[in-house]
């Protein structure tokens, strides 16, 4: 989130899309209706009216898959209407930037498309650059290829009719959604966006939030109190474990895992760390050097000198855009080409697209370790339904896992306040936290290297590394000490020293830091911070419920990130009634500013409020990622349509895939399978439900797999509430429960009728007679950026089941 | 005088440290009556949150002898303000539910069941497998002849329920490892 939980409630408009928040979120939606107290309009889109449209003032369904439409038909609104906040337009963003000749969009295609490898050429997209490398800038906007006109030309084409055909919502809908929204792109008006899973799980999600960006860019909404884009994060430290890079292209704190070309520290450096020809960019990222030297001595300790590049020799190294993440590990794995490894607190067998493959994948495995509080689906993988365990090879070792009260330590929750818990209770019979599983096994490895020896000890034996787990001394490693007597201001810290913030993080060995964005969080002069229950607030600060000494948050406890961009050249608020920084004239009052310099006005210390970017200006058009500089429509990977009005160009033209045997597709409007299908979670269960289901009151709430359809659908198929069904997909077969509800209506896509249905994915085959995996049906079809599969997206058939054997 | 509930109990208690009741501003008795048969009278208030959803509400447990006897949501906290919702509330259960994990288990190749196992044993045999196949697998340059010190045929998968320390952990072990096939909820 760019913002926090409590922070909703200052908002004028919220707009719930690509997530069901007050069944997801059910605690914090009460900042939402905060909001609706304090007069703001809720507005949910969503291919079903769920917990969440019936707070809202209007649900607005919308075919599962269409939303580029339809917020890109709002970017049109916008601009064609001129409801954009022009003063933070101007000033804070990159509309004036001239992009450079090789730009061009023909037919759903952008410039440097190969489709034999179906990857761009992202260079052609680059911004023309001026005499001394940087951007051409012209603020009258007679260049054609400035970036607001570009922008303009590309989203003119996303009429009402149009995005009305696609999306299937009506154009008295679309009109509700943008006039309410729409009304925050002034100076002191705030809309939020808040999504989630929805949005993240289609072959155009990464694209889905930068149209949201777009918007909010727009009409001036980031860094603002009751503005921003706010993911809200559904797993339980999933900011935390996000943040500390449990991700194979990241190292903590969002840097790059070295590929084969970077051979040396500085090599990494130089691809990694941008420059900037803009004087009043803050360019925040020129730091990183400091930030992966500091990680480099945190985990080699006394080993890493300068001399030895920190030790950066002993990473591993990937080659160049080689793709690591759990649906190729899994494609791998079927293949036979992974031998052993660990499934820790997560349960593929269940939760991953296209599970009948997950499953039979998991077969090939020589051995594999897991951890977890129960049984689950993939824990028991060897003894599945129709499965002989005698023909089942792989060597399984089971830990039995801690619970959260049954440990200490942090998590960052989707605002990114760091919490500390403490332990409550041992853990349970003989179950242990994942450290004090990790930590021994890692010191019976190391003893057996200096017993034999073996390949490449050094990574394993050099390493700044424990006998014996004790949380609170990670979370001082995570902040970083100092390694050599440093003197900060008037202050001398002692080697060994906590470091008191990232600004203190040095490349030349003399600190350590396991995570730079948490450096500051446990200090010597406030110790840890994550403890702090202090609800004191200056009035300002209360105003808008900032909270600034209730735990502590990164970066730097700063609460609504990009701040600056919530004031005026000379620092005064845009909304003085909602002010969530201000400059009185030699400091910053409110929250902690990004970053110390002062305001704009000052043409020499003023800084540029997106410090992240490379030229401080927030980007309409950008060229990082794979998949265009502009969101554009494209029809999910399965589609019932078999063309659609925007392009030629029918489905994402870089989205990933894998082609075994058991990755079948159905076609484009495939008659086999007619039925948009889209897939949720419950408030009673968690996800796949391999905790939830194992709790029986929980249980008891809600039993067993259901699909929910129109009554015009279940009319058609001669079903009836309460009736067995087989829904069957390219790759999947599986039983549920119809539940027959108005929540769910037909929709009408260019003229033709289209039926959705929507499945929770909570139930599998460990808890008898639930109902099995859900995703057995959904597709291997992957976002570029970040090859999530399109979960939310695939196609369907249905019938009146006979008998059931899933469900009792 | 602001009294939440929270406090109102933290009162009750203190009671017994010289409090008097009227000091409240009003009669507590029968309120009284009713706090000394809960449950959780003495037991010790231990700070934790919910293992759900990224609210990540601040909830109370209550330990008495070692022993788990309640939990509920915190009120003090900004965000949640004592609330929780169905998994929240059932984190009691959670704890106490007959499911659970309780001993090491391993699975050998073609059985069709589990066998009970210790600790020593199985991070022993774990950490054999590991290194075997770490020592087999590990490439140290590749087909260009640059260091990549790698290992492609281990993964690691997971997660989101670890806390920040724990992510730091396994972080640093599978990197040193030279593990690169590691993933997580934050791709679902």
């Amino acid at each position: 989130m760019t913002n926090h939980w409590i922070d909703i409630k200052n908002s004028d408009a919220v707009l719930i899309i690509g997530s069901n928040a007050a069944e997801h979120h059910p605690v914090a939606f009460k900042w939402v209706m905060r909001a609706k107290e304090n007069g703001a309009v809720l507005m949910h889109v969503d291919p079903k009216f769920s917990r969440t449209s019936a707070r809202c003032d209007f649900h607005v369904p919308l075919r599962s898959g269409t939303d580029i439409p339809f917020l890109g038909g709002m970017i049109n609104y916008i601009l064609e209407k001129e409801l954009f906040f022009k003063e933070y337009v101007f000033n804070y963003t990159n509309f004036a930037f001239v992009v450079g000749k090789d730009y061009e969009f023909n037919d759903g295609l952008f410039s440097g498309y190969d489709p034999k490898t179906r990857k761009y050429d992202q260079s052609k997209w680059a911004f023309e650059k001026g005499p001394d490398g940087g951007p051409v800038i012209d603020e009258t906007l007679k260049n054609e290829r400035c970036v607001f006109n570009l922008m303009k030309k590309h989203y003119s084409r996303y009429t009402l009719k149009t995005v009305s055909d696609v999306t299937g919502v009506s154009e008295e809908n679309l009109l509700r959604v943008y006039d309410a929204f729409c009304a925050t792109g002034k100076p002191d008006k705030a809309g939020t966006i808040l999504y989630a899973l929805g949005w993240t799980q289609h072959t155009v999600g990464v694209q889905n939030i930068r149209a949201s960006s777009l918007i909010q860019l727009l009409l001036g909404n980031i860094g603002i109190a009751g503005g921003g884009i706010n993911a809200l994060r559904g797993e339980p430290n999933v900011q935390g474990s996000t943040d500390h890079g449990l991700l194979y292209s990241s190292l903590p704190g969002y840097h790059n895992l070295p590929v084969s070309t970077w051979q040396t520290l500085a090599d990494y450096n130089k691809a990694n760390t941008p420059v900037t020809t803009v004087k009043n960019s803050a360019n925040w990222w020129s730091n990183r050097p400091k930030y992966v030297a500091s990680l480099l001595k945190g985990w080699y300790g006394d080993a890493a000198t300068p001399e030895n590049d920190f030790c950066y020799e002993y990473l591993p190294k990937l080659e160049p855009g080689e793709d690591c993440s759990y649906m190729y590990v899994m494609d791998k794995m079927y293949h036979g080409k992974i031998k052993g490894g660990f499934i820790f607190g997560v349960n593929p067998m269940n939760s991953f697209s296209n599970t009948n493959k997950m499953r039979a994948a998991l077969d090939k495995l020589d051995w594999l370790v897991c951890s977890e509080l129960h049984n689950s689906e993939t824990t028991d993988n060897w003894k599945r339904p129709g499965v002989d365990p005698k023909t089942k090879k792989t060597e399984v070792f089971l830990l039995p896992s801690a619970h959260r009260i049954e440990k200490a330590g942090t998590i960052s929750n989707s605002g990114r306040w760091l919490q500390w818990f403490d332990k409550a209770v041992e853990p349970g019979g003989q179950a242990r936290n994942f450290a004090d599983i990790f930590v021994p096994l890692v010191n019976k490895i190391r003893d057996l290297y200096r017993k034999e020896g073996g390949i490449l000890p050094d990574p394993l034996l050099k390493m700044h590394w424990t006998e014996k787990f004790d949380p609170e001394e990670w979370t001082r490693r995570i902040n970083g000490f100092f390694w050599a007597d440093t003197k900060v201001g008037d202050k001398e810290y002692k080697r060994g020293q906590l470091v008191p913030a990232f600004a203190q993080l040095k490349d030349d060995g003399s600190t350590s830091s396991l995570n730079w964005i948490y450096a500051g969080s446990f200090t010597e002069e406030a110790g840890n911070k994550s403890k702090k229950r202090d609800a004191s607030q200056t009035p300002m600060q209360a105003n808008i419920g900032l909270f600034p000494n209730w735990s502590w948050c990164w970066p730097v406890n700063r609460r609504i990130l990009y701040n600056r961009a919530s004031v005026d050249l000379n620092g005064k608020p845009f909304n003085p009634k909602r002010a969530v920084i201000e400059w009185d004239g030699s400091k910053w009052i409110g929250d902690v500013p990004d970053g110390p310099w002062p305001p704009m006005a000052d043409k020499e210390k003023g800084k540029l409020p997106f410090i992240m970017t490379k030229d401080g200006q927030a980007q309409f058009y950008g060229t990082g990622r794979v998949d265009g500089p502009f969101p554009e429509h494209y029809e999910p990977a399965e589609t019932p349509l078999d063309s659609h009005p925007f392009s030629k160009q029918l489905s994402s033209p870089v989205y990933k895939f894998h082609t075994s045997d058991m990755d079948q597709m159905a076609k484009a409007a495939d008659p086999n399978y007619p039925y948009v299908l889209t897939t949720y979670s419950l408030t009673e269960h968690w996800c796949g439900g391999g905790e939830t289901r194992n709790v029986p009151n929980l249980l008891e709430t809600e039993p067993q797999l259901y699909i929910e359809m129109s009554h015009e659908l279940a009319k058609e198929k001669g079903i009836n509430n309460g009736d067995g069904v087989i829904v069957e997909s390219a790759r999947g077969r599986v039983e549920a429960i119809a539940m027959v509800t108005v929540r769910i209506r037909p929709f009408t896509i260019l003229g033709k009728t289209v039926h959705l249905v929507g499945m929770p994915f909570a139930y599998g085959w460990t808890t008898p007679k639930c109902g099995d995996s859900t995703n057995r049906l959904t597709v291997g079809a992957y976002d570029p950026n970040t090859t999530i599969p399109e979960s939310k997206a695939c196609l369907v058939n249905l019938r009146k089941a006979d008998k059931l054997t899933e469900i009792a | 005088m602001n009294t939440t509930r929270r406090s109102f109990l933290k009162l009750m208690g203190v009671s017994a440290v010289g409090l008097s009741l009227g000091q409240l501003g009003f009669d507590l008795a029968e309120a009284q009556a009713y706090a000394s048969k809960l449950k959780i009278e003495g037991a010790k208030e231990v700070g934790s949150v919910c293992p759900f959803c990224s609210v990540c509400c601040q909830i109370i447990a209550y330990v008495r002898n070692g022993k788990l006897v309640s939990t509920e949501g915190d009120p003090d906290f900004p965000v949640n303000e004592g609330a929780l919702c169905a998994k929240g509330a059932a984190l009691f259960s959670m704890y106490t539910n007959p499911h659970r994990l309780t001993k090491p288990l391993y699975r050998a190749p073609f059985s069709d069941k589990w066998v009970e196992k210790d600790w020593d044993w199985t991070l022993n045999q774990i950490a054999r497998r590991v290194k075997d196949t770490r020592d087999k697998d590990m490439v140290l340059k590749n087909e260009k002849g640059q260091t990549v010190n790698r290992v492609d045929t281990l993964f690691m998968m997971g997660t989101s329920h670890a806390s920040n320390e724990e992510c730091a952990v396994i972080h640093q072990a599978i990197r040193s490892l030279g593990m690169v096939q590691m993933d997580h909820q934050a791709r679902v």
